[in-house]
């Protein structure tokens, strides 16, 4: 057992570092580090740049656009853009569809998609839930009837993240009522701009626009958008949520939460000395950082089992809920560190509107983040959900 | 030992809960957090034409002479209903301030129409660093000719955009956060050297950060005795405390039934989710924690008119109670709830909003433990 950086290690972890100290744009850098609402365009560029790099899809095989790295180097690659507070790269073609698609999908396919993931030219959403199919995802009842060709979608979708960026989607339909839920389940794609797709905003409890619905009213979609074969979409999508799970401890971001915590607590004062001063503050801060430091072991412990070729298990779903947990907290203790500046509500110049924010700029958006991320517990399965497939899946409950 | 309500406060309870139902629905409020104004002058009115403004007031200053039980109640069904309007500013804090400190004239002047509903007032405590120490104020009040010049700036006066009278704490004598050596002064908002940035709050509220520069006061415009400000104000905000401790209970209660309605009504996996054990006992969960709170914000409301020490400590054991449970019951709500706890359109993120401010108001639940081991 051995957990130091070998010399290749740290060579490589002075490279990556280099790279975003020299490639990451200043500006995007600017808005990241005042937290302000993000932007499209901030995304796509990043990403192009890791792209053209060769960097965007680490855990992609080689032969697909991946990077070859060993799990170590993954690690460290993630480390060092959560350090530097880039922009998280957007799961949904890069970590969701994009294995879907080299895992399932025909060689034209493939041909056809991964060249647009990979260079962040297509934005893609993931249309699984609906409003009666949330925890339950195999009662969906969005219905792709087949037509020579084609397949004439029609039902909604809802939480569609990004939604409103997207060009393509990537769907669960029903192909067939007649059989158990979850073997009537197809996996569909299909552009954004096809008639007959609405996209409706739902506006967040904390002001932002980052979820939506989506109506489809006899969309055509051609056949040879199907992934796979019809009826396994159910197979394909826990996958893909397989996929998604990993990734989600959000160790790095959370490191560089807890240090933005601690410069808060630096600077706001409590009766004349630091907030970090105070006993209690301090206590709950190292409580935090403890916490984190047992999911990153964790999170190493399954990075170790992955790389000798065991996949994600189900215990991944320790490191969802411990995550989410610890994101959460971050923001909890943030605004107590506001103090009566949690109140302000700042929402346009979060937006990215040009104009003073009411009190201290480091604790300006503390209150809509901690609003925001209770969404953490809920997407992803919730985080009832996740304790569900331990009990089930690890203790054979 | 009675819990009970007499018949004139259950016909309180009535009125004010007939008011949240037939004129305060949801869709009125978030019309009235759209509005330029940010409350209904009209509502308020109302407010004064039933007699909710008078309800504290003595009757000798013309009011009805009622308990903090009253308040408890109006604040508890406010609590139910979301309620914008600025009573905890200008009944409680302000209003508190007169009652308990202000002089004939003071009451005279501002006490009648503020009854009626024609007079709105903000109370500044909080500046830019002070945190939740009431003692830390940099506001000066120098002495000039026939009265004060008020120097300084306070933050976050909740209702501070529509108040026509302001009262501020300003340091007379002594150091910072020293408790002797504050004043506190009655201003008129559209006194000269009074500026204003004028925001909305996270909780659907209004609040402004109030530069004084310069102001001129009157030595009549002492509220309470002159250096003496810190009792009085801090046995005020103790009070308002207790007020908003209410208004939690009420809004938990409301959450806490809407969460249990949405349980027993959202089907997943061929059933309500409410059949599921998890969920049932953290809807026990929520409960227990609606029901101490409820304990706590009516034993802190008990002994407001206890001794100092006394008073102190029943506040700040209810605010830290009603803390954790505003938390838990606020977030687990949302949870519960799945994705449509975390929209705008449902309810639920409101209160959710208002329990996580309320938390905040007055001393979160760190600084209250530490009041309370003091
Ligand atoms: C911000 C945000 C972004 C999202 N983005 C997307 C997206 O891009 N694409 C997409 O398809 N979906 C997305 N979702 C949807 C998300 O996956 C669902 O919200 C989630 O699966 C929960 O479903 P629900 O909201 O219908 O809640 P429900 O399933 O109705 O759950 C309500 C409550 O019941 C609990 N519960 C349900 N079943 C059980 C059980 N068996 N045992 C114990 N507890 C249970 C849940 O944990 C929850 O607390 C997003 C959601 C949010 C909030
Ligand atoms: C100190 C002590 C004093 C006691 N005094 C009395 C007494 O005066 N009178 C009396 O009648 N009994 C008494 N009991 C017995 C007590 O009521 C039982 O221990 C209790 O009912 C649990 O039953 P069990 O031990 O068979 O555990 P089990 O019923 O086998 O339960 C084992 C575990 O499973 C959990 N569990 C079981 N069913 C469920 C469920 N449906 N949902 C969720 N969790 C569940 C339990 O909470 C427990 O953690 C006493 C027990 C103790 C330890």
């Amino acid at each position: 057992m051995d957990l130091s950086f070998s010399a290749e290690d740290l060579a490589f972890q002075r490279e990556v570092r280099s790279f975003i100290a020299e490639n990451y744009p200043a500006d995007i850098k600017a808005r990241f580090d005042a937290g302000l609402e993000p932007r499209k365009e901030d995304f796509v560029r990043w990403q192009k740049i890791l792209f053209e790099k060769g960097w965007v899809a680490p855990a992609w095989p080689k032969e697909y656009g991946g990077t070859g790295w060993t799990a170590t180097q993954k690690y460290i690659f993630q480390e060092e853009l959560g350090a530097a507070n880039t922009p998280g790269i957007i799961p949904f073609g890069l970590s969701m569809v994009g294995p879907v698609i080299y895992t399932f999908a025909t060689e034209e396919q493939k041909k056809r998609f991964l060249p647009g993931i990979l260079s962040s030219d297509v934005w893609w959403c993931q249309g699984y839930s609906e409003p009666g199919s949330g925890s339950d995802l195999a009662s969906l009842k969005t219905k792709a009837v087949r037509q020579g060709d084609k397949y004439i979608v029609n039902g909604s979708k809802t939480w569609t993240t990004m939604a409103q960026w997207a060009d393509w989607i990537f769907c669960l339909v029903r192909t067939d009522s007649s059989v158990k839920q979850q073997e009537g389940i197809s996996f569909l794609l299909f552009d954004m701009k096809s008639p007959g797709v609405t996209v409706r905003p739902i506006i967040t409890m904390d002001g932002g626009h980052e979820v939506n619905e989506c109506f489809f009213d006899n969309v055509e979609v051609p056949v040879e958008n199907l992934i796979g074969q019809e009826g396994m979409g159910w197979t394909y999508a826990k996958f893909l949520l397989g996929h998604e799970r990993s990734g989600i401890a959000a160790v790095a971001r959370s490191k560089r939460g807890i240090a933005k915590l601690k410069q808060i607590a630096n600077t706001e004062q409590s009766d004349g000395s630091p907030l970090i001063e105070d006993p209690d503050y301090r206590r709950k801060l190292a409580e935090l950082e403890i916490d984190l430091t047992a999911l990153e072991y964790t999170e190493l412990r399954t990075l170790a089992r992955e790389s000798q070729g065991k996949g994600p298990g189900p215990e991944s779903s320790i490191l969802k809920i411990k995550g989410t947990e610890i994101q959460q907290a971050i923001t909890e203790l943030a605004v107590e560190a506001a103090g009566y500046y949690a109140f302000a509500y700042n929402r346009r110049a979060m937006d990215g509107a040009n104009e003073p924010v009411v009190g201290p700029a480091a604790t300006a958006f503390a209150a809509p983040s901690y609003f925001n991320m209770r969404k953490t517990s809920i997407y992803g399965g919730s985080n009832e959900i996740q304790k569900n497939i331990i009990a089930k899946m690890v203790l054979g409950l | 030992m009675d819990f009970n309500y007499s018949d004139e406060q259950k016909l309180l309870i009535d009125s004010v809960e007939r008011f949240i139902q037939d004129d305060y629905d949801f869709d009125t409020r978030r019309a009235i957090l759209k509005s330029e104004d940010g409350f209904r002058r009209d509502l308020w009115q109302k407010f004064g034409e039933l007699g909710w403004l008078a309800v504290p007031f003595s009757e000798e200053d013309g009011g009805l002479g009622g308990t903090a039980v009253e308040t408890m109640i109006i604040m508890e069904c406010f609590g139910r209903g979301l309620v914008v309007e600025p009573y905890l500013s200008t009944v409680v804090l302000a209003g508190g301030l007169l009652r308990h400190g202000g002089t004939t004239g003071q009451k005279e002047t501002v006490l009648p129409e503020l009854m009626a509903g024609t007079l709105l007032a903000a109370v500044g405590y909080a500046e830019p660093t002070s945190r939740f120490n009431l003692a830390d104020v940099s506001t000066t009040a120098e002495k000039a000719a026939g009265g004060y010049v008020l120097k300084g700036r306070k933050s976050v006066v909740l209702h501070g955009p529509m108040a026509d009278k302001l009262i501020v704490s300003a340091r007379t004598s002594g150091g910072r956060r020293d408790e002797a050596g504050i004043t506190l002064f009655l201003v008129d908002a559209g006194a000269a050297g009074v500026s204003r940035q004028d925001y909305p709050t996270v909780d659907g509220l209004r609040a402004s950060e109030i530069v004084l520069d310069g102001v001129s006061v009157g030595e009549g415009d002492v509220v309470g005795v002159v250096g003496e400000g810190f009792a009085l104000l801090e046995r005020v905000i103790d009070e308002a405390t207790a007020a908003i401790c209410a208004e939690a209970v009420g809004a938990m209660e409301t959450l806490h039934k809407a969460t249990l309605e949405y349980a027993r009504t959202r089907v997943q996996f061929g059933q309500p989710i409410g059949r599921f054990q998890v969920i049932q006992h953290r809807l026990v969960d929520m409960y227990m924690a609606y029901e101490q709170a409820k304990s706590m914000a009516i034993m802190a409301s008990l002994k407001l008119d206890a001794a100092p020490e006394e008073r102190r400590r029943a506040v700040s054991a209810a605010k830290v109670q009603i803390g954790k449970s505003a938390r838990f019951i606020g977030q687990q709500a949302v949870q519960l709830h799945g994705g449509m706890g975390m929209t705008d359109e449902l309810n639920v993120g409101h209160y959710f909003k208002r329990l996580t401010m309320i938390e905040t108001l007055f001393g979160n639940t760190d600084f209250h433990l530490k009041r309370y081991a003091a």
